[in-house]
């Protein structure tokens, strides 16, 4: 279902203008708003009025991360803060979090964008929408939230966790469109199966599922075991959360939403645009953001862009799933994980850089982290008891600092295979 | 008065306490003692030797992290209620026992006991009191 005849099938032509208007004052905008930006663009020589169609706006800055970072936290607020209703952040915990700030008129955009990836899954007033995502500071409760109260459907907040709540709420309610991580998603389906539920004879329908990579396997055996179509979402918290884009029921790659966020693929190394159809990292410009617009900001996935009228009949432009991330960033559980972390917690307990690696695997449906340890001077002890109060205090500060479950094992000394005298970090096991 | 124990971490892997017996062997170095404390994961090699610096010179140079500790070897009767004499006096002094081991010694008709205390001085010194041998270093052919 399209939400949005107008502004999902825009013909190409209209598609470009509308954009370059967009684009036009939102780089008068940030300009005049945002410091940041007037010095990057003042350095390159850019003047906001050099901009006249969204062809130009490869001419202009990208933001990145540590962009983000360096102007935490209200650095990059285009407007004053009684403007900003409401704020949320990344659920990444490297330091400080990424922020989004949202506007009356975001909330409202995002709100449309939402209802748009609902529509895509099926999603009417008459759903009832059980949204298992988090809710607070992560975007992902909220955001389903706003669009499925956009379209009218029958909210149910439940957030993550609780799986037999979850399971007694979805037959209870009669749930038809479910939200989740796609791994909660398949844990779900064990904990149902292991109380006999059977899937197929409640009247859930569709899933808008995201916020971590998953495959066209898993697609399939969500479908499968929950009978229900399974739709790839895509959002990310700098741009606005979930409701970047959304897959349509043919399943050909995840429909931007362009007539608010304007994508583009560039070589990560060069920095050079890409022609359509090639592979790269994704960046996207935020055309109506009001509180936190961003220019050209470089998401780290890596996917190519397929322009092109679907068969579900919009024009707005796919996205390939994420085929990886540029940096070394891990996703597990939906919650993003870098080893500098971890490496961080192990500095902190042992005064000394530790060996030791990250080995992913997915057990069933939930992603499991085990971090290896290497024993060292300081770990070692003649007693049980002290090894596995040292096993302990690591796995407990690691889990404080990243939010999820893990494993910690000791290992020998010089068991973890180095190259070039340093270890390889990150063991990932996952078949996607 | 006091022992010199050795440790060592190995993950639970077929062939890893040969290794360690092996590299002794090479390097002549005799085992007196020995106990393995084991989980699921890993186990702690607890070993006295007659040449502790060079047994530890010789771990270390293989990348084997050692932890050294002290230990107390007390000398009992290898006769029923032996052990019980002794632990009974440790018990009245609510003397805590973190790990022990015990073997015999043909044909001295004694038996051989190991004890890791939380407090060794303490230990050693209720021991003493109560007329239990806590055997030196030489006793037992350690250098």
């Amino acid at each position: 279902m399209i939400w949005n005849k107008e502004k999902e099938m825009l013909p190409e032509n209209s598609k470009k203008a509308h954009q370059g208007e967009l684009l036009k004052r939102l780089i008068r905008r940030v300009y005049d708003k945002i410091p940041f930006y007037q010095d990057r663009m003042d350095d390159a020589g850019i003047q906001p009025d050099l901009v006249s169609s969204i062809a130009d706006i490869k001419r202009l800055p990208f933001t990145t991360k540590d962009d983000l970072r360096d102007n935490y936290p209200f650095g990059m607020f285009a407007v004053p803060m009684d403007h900003v209703t409401e704020i949320h952040t990344s659920s990444g915990t490297t330091g400080k979090p990424v922020i989004g700030g949202y506007t009356r008129g975001d909330i409202d955009v995002w709100s449309e964008v939402m209802a748009r990836c609902l529509a895509a899954s099926g999603t009417t007033e008459k759903d009832v929408v059980q949204n298992a995502y988090g809710y607070g500071l992560f975007t992902g409760g909220l955001g389903v939230h706003y669009g499925a109260r956009r379209i009218g459907a029958t909210v149910v907040p439940i957030s993550g966790g609780n799986t037999k709540r979850q399971i007694m709420i979805l037959q209870d309610f009669k749930s038809t469109i479910l939200t989740c991580t796609p791994s909660y998603c398949l844990y779900l389906a064990e904990v149902g199966e292991q109380m006999g539920v059977d899937f197929s004879s409640l009247p859930l329908k569709a899933g808008n599922f995201g916020a971590e990579p998953w495959s066209n396997n898993m697609r399939k055996e969500i479908e499968r075991r929950l009978s229900l179509l399974a739709l790839d979402i895509y959002g990310l918290t700098e741009i606005i959360g979930p409701g970047v884009g959304n897959e349509c029921e043919y399943k050909c790659g995840v429909h931007i939403c362009d007539d608010h966020f304007y994508p583009e693929i560039i070589d990560p190394e060069t920095s050079e645009v890409l022609p359509y159809g090639e592979v790269g990292e994704l960046v996207i410009t935020t055309l109506t953001r009001e509180a936190t617009p961003l220019l050209r900001y470089r998401t780290r996935d890596i996917t190519r862009l397929i322009p092109g009228q679907c068969e579900c009949g919009r024009t707005s432009i796919r996205m390939e799933r994420i085929m990886g991330r540029t940096d070394d960033m891990l996703i597990v559980r939906g919650v993003n994980v870098f080893p500098s972390q971890i490496e961080e917690v192990l500095v902190n307990i042992e005064g000394v850089e530790p060996h030791y690696q990250i080995v992913l695997e997915r057990d069933g449906a939930l992603d499991e982290l085990e971090i290896h340890v290497e024993m060292n001077e300081r770990l070692i002890s003649d007693e049980i008891k002290g090894l596995e109060q040292a096993e302990r205090k690591i796995r407990d500060d690691i889990e404080s600092m990243l939010g999820i479950k893990v494993g910690v094992r000791l290992v020998e000394p010089k068991t973890i295979a180095r190259s070039e005298g340093k270890a390889k970090r990150v063991i990932d096991k996952r078949t996607l | 008065m006091y022992i010199d124990q050795i440790s060592i971490f190995l993950e639970n892997r077929a062939g890893r306490i040969l290794d360690i017996t092996e590299i002794f062997g090479e390097n002549n170095i005799n085992i007196r003692a020995l106990s393995l404390a084991d989980t699921s994961d890993f186990g702690i090699l607890r070993m006295i030797v007659d040449d502790v610096k060079r047994a530890v010179d010789v771990l270390k140079g293989k990348g084997f992290i050692v932890k050294q500790s002290k230990v107390v070897a007390v000398e009992v009767p290898d006769r029923p209620g032996g052990l019980a004499s002794v632990l009974r006096v440790l018990a009245e002094k609510q003397i805590n026992v973190e790990y022990m081991y015990a073997f015999f010694e043909q044909p001295k008709d004694k038996a051989l006991l190991i004890f890791r205390f939380e407090d060794t001085d303490q230990a050693v010194q209720v021991l003493e009191k109560h007329g239990i041998p806590v055997l030196k270093k030489q006793t037992i052919g350690v250098r």
